[in-house]
């Protein structure tokens, strides 16, 4: 399977979106935020179908709009309640202006498709680069503000009376979020983006109780997922992002099984 | 020197007084119990002493010195949240991401970090339990993990916010003698806030008590009396006294245990999981 080229982008693609998604979802899942994330992606969606339509790049669109809006929902503020329901209406709202954006574009239902559920075959070189330099650069990024993240996500009311900066922490990451979720939509589509951020994480903690531990196996079980579904959609030719969701999910449901076998 | 001192202090929050022109002082070494009923400014009172909350007027020292925020010369140990008792990672990570929290760049946990956390695990008593899911500790052996972290970095003033919170008599105990401990062992001035007077009562030095936006510090006897606990609360009071357990009433009503009554309410999502540890 290695020997074909498009297989072998496809491979690369997945890994650096898998390990940084399986990263940052490992914080996500910590602050309890991992509806935000589900909103930036679809916020992505908006961002992609917008580019399309005015004929820009749809990485493009994408990273801008997921990455400005992270940086939004930072600054909407630390009370959740207030925060779900703007989170909510922003989610709305970014479907509601893609569909019209895809309304436009009539030739996009291929296109709208690909945005929606993935198309990781489709991965070209150049966006291969794009790919890669986000990665490193989201996961140099992470790695600078972790210790202030883990703390202030922890312990906020302590990491506030140690001086931890923590608007400029919770924003910071909310923008390394908009890239790890277009980087995902890129690989399972803006709909599946919690199937790699959000299910390893939540498994590698359960588990795992340490801290540096569980947040290299969230990357590590990301990774295997995408490459697992990968290679499963080879030899079935079925889609990709279902391989994905589906040992997404069995590896989420075994971990929860032992987690509450060892209580 | 005086550990904390307020001179005159006014904080307002939301258009309400929480402390109007309170004026009181801490001696190095003490251990404080810190008394009122909710909304009295308990919290208020040490999140000033950090610097987290302007003071309108008045101003408060910490070793002479004025207040900035992050001083290393105190710890902090606010209430608890919800979010940490629900944790599976270990005691150990949870202390070990507060002792590095503070520090952005590539950071690992050095030889010596290492070694204060543990220390400061065993001037609590919980470096066996500190391997366990914070989670699944009881209330009193988390509270005393969480205690730990204020150790780390040898600070002379701990704030302790209302660490009995929904803990059984037995936790009470345990934690209230930990700090003891600590105070008298590490020469650690303690103020110790707490809805109840009666679990403390044996371990401290004086009494802090507020109401009304003032405060009041001295002996227990000389401050939980009627006189000045009813120009505290504005209203009647009774001080009632068996052996050892003071009572607060006023009319037929317990005051400060009506007040924990209400905070259980408040704080029922920490409630759930420390009683099904408990």
């Amino acid at each position: 399977m290695l020997e074909y080229d498009f297989m072998r982008t496809a491979f690369a693609a997945s890994g650096m979106a898998a390990i940084l998604a399986g990263t940052v979802g490992f914080f996500l899942v910590l602050r309890g935020q991992t509806f935000a994330g589900h909103a930036l992606s679809h916020v992505g969606f908006t961002g992609a179908t917008g580019a399309i339509l005015f004929g820009l790049s749809p990485l493009a669109g994408l990273v801008g709009f997921t990455f400005v809006s992270g940086i939004g929902m930072g600054l909407f503020g630390e009370k959740l309640a207030e925060r779900d329901v703007a989170i909510g209406m922003m989610l709305s709202l970014a479907l509601g202006l893609g569909l019209l954006f895809l309304h436009f574009y009539t030739t996009g239902a291929t296109q709208a498709a690909a945005l929606l559920f993935g198309n990781v075959l489709g991965v070209d070189n150049s966006a291969l680069t794009t790919l890669a330099l986000l990665s490193i650069g989201s996961l140099v990024a992470l790695a600078y503000i972790a210790r202030p993240l883990i703390f202030a996500s922890l312990q906020p009311d302590l990491a506030e009376a140690r001086g931890v900066p923590i608007r400029f922490v919770s924003v910071g990451f909310l923008a390394i979020v908009g890239i790890a979720v277009a980087e995902c939509a890129q690989i399972v589509g803006v709909l599946l983006v919690f199937t790699l951020m959000v299910g390893p994480a939540a498994a590698a903690q359960n588990f795992s109780r340490r801290l540096i531990g569980g947040v290299l196996l969230a990357g590590g079980l990301a990774l295997a997922e995408a490459w697992g579904g990968l290679t499963l959609a080879y030899y079935t030719d079925w889609p990709t992002s279902f391989w994905i969701t589906a040992l997404s999910g069995l590896v989420y449901f075994a971990s929860l099984a032992v987690r509450f076998r060892a209580r | 020197m005086s550990a904390l001192r307020f001179h005159n202090v006014t904080v307002r929050l939301g258009g309400r007084d929480i402390l109007s022109a309170a004026s009181f002082g801490v001696e190095e070494g003490e251990f404080i119990g810190v008394l009122g009923a909710n909304g009295a400014g308990k919290t208020t009172l040490m999140r000033a002493a950090l610097g987290l909350v302007p003071v309108a007027s008045g101003a408060i020292s910490v070793f002479d010195r004025p207040v900035t925020r992050g001083n290393a010369a105190i710890g902090y140990v606010p209430q608890v949240r919800g979010t940490i008792a629900g944790l599976r990672l270990t005691g150990w990570d949870v202390v070990a991401s507060a002792a590095i929290g503070g520090r952005f760049g590539f950071v690992t946990l050095d030889k010596a970090t290492r070694r204060e956390i543990d220390w400061a695990l065993d001037e609590v008593g919980a470096r066996d339990f500190a391997r366990r899911s914070i989670g699944e500790l009881s209330g009193g052996e988390r509270q005393r993990v969480l205690l730990s972290q204020a150790l780390i970095g040898r600070p002379r003033l701990l704030l302790l916010d209302e660490p009995l919170i929904s803990l059984d008599p037995a936790h009470q105990k345990s934690v209230v003698e930990t700090a003891r401990g600590i105070c008298r062992d590490l020469k650690v001035t303690i103020l110790f806030s707490a809805h109840e007077l009666n679990p403390l009562v044996n371990a401290i030095d004086r009494v802090l008590y507020l109401g009304g936006g003032e405060a009041v510090i001295g002996a227990v006897d000389d401050v939980v009396n009627g006189p000045v606990l009813s120009r505290l609360y504005g209203a009647p009071i009774e001080v009632v006294r068996i052996k050892d357990r003071y009572f607060v009433m006023a009319g037929d009503v317990d005051v400060e245990r009506d007040a924990h009554r209400h905070d259980d309410h408040v704080h029922s999502h920490s409630h759930d999981h420390n009683d099904a540890h408990a």
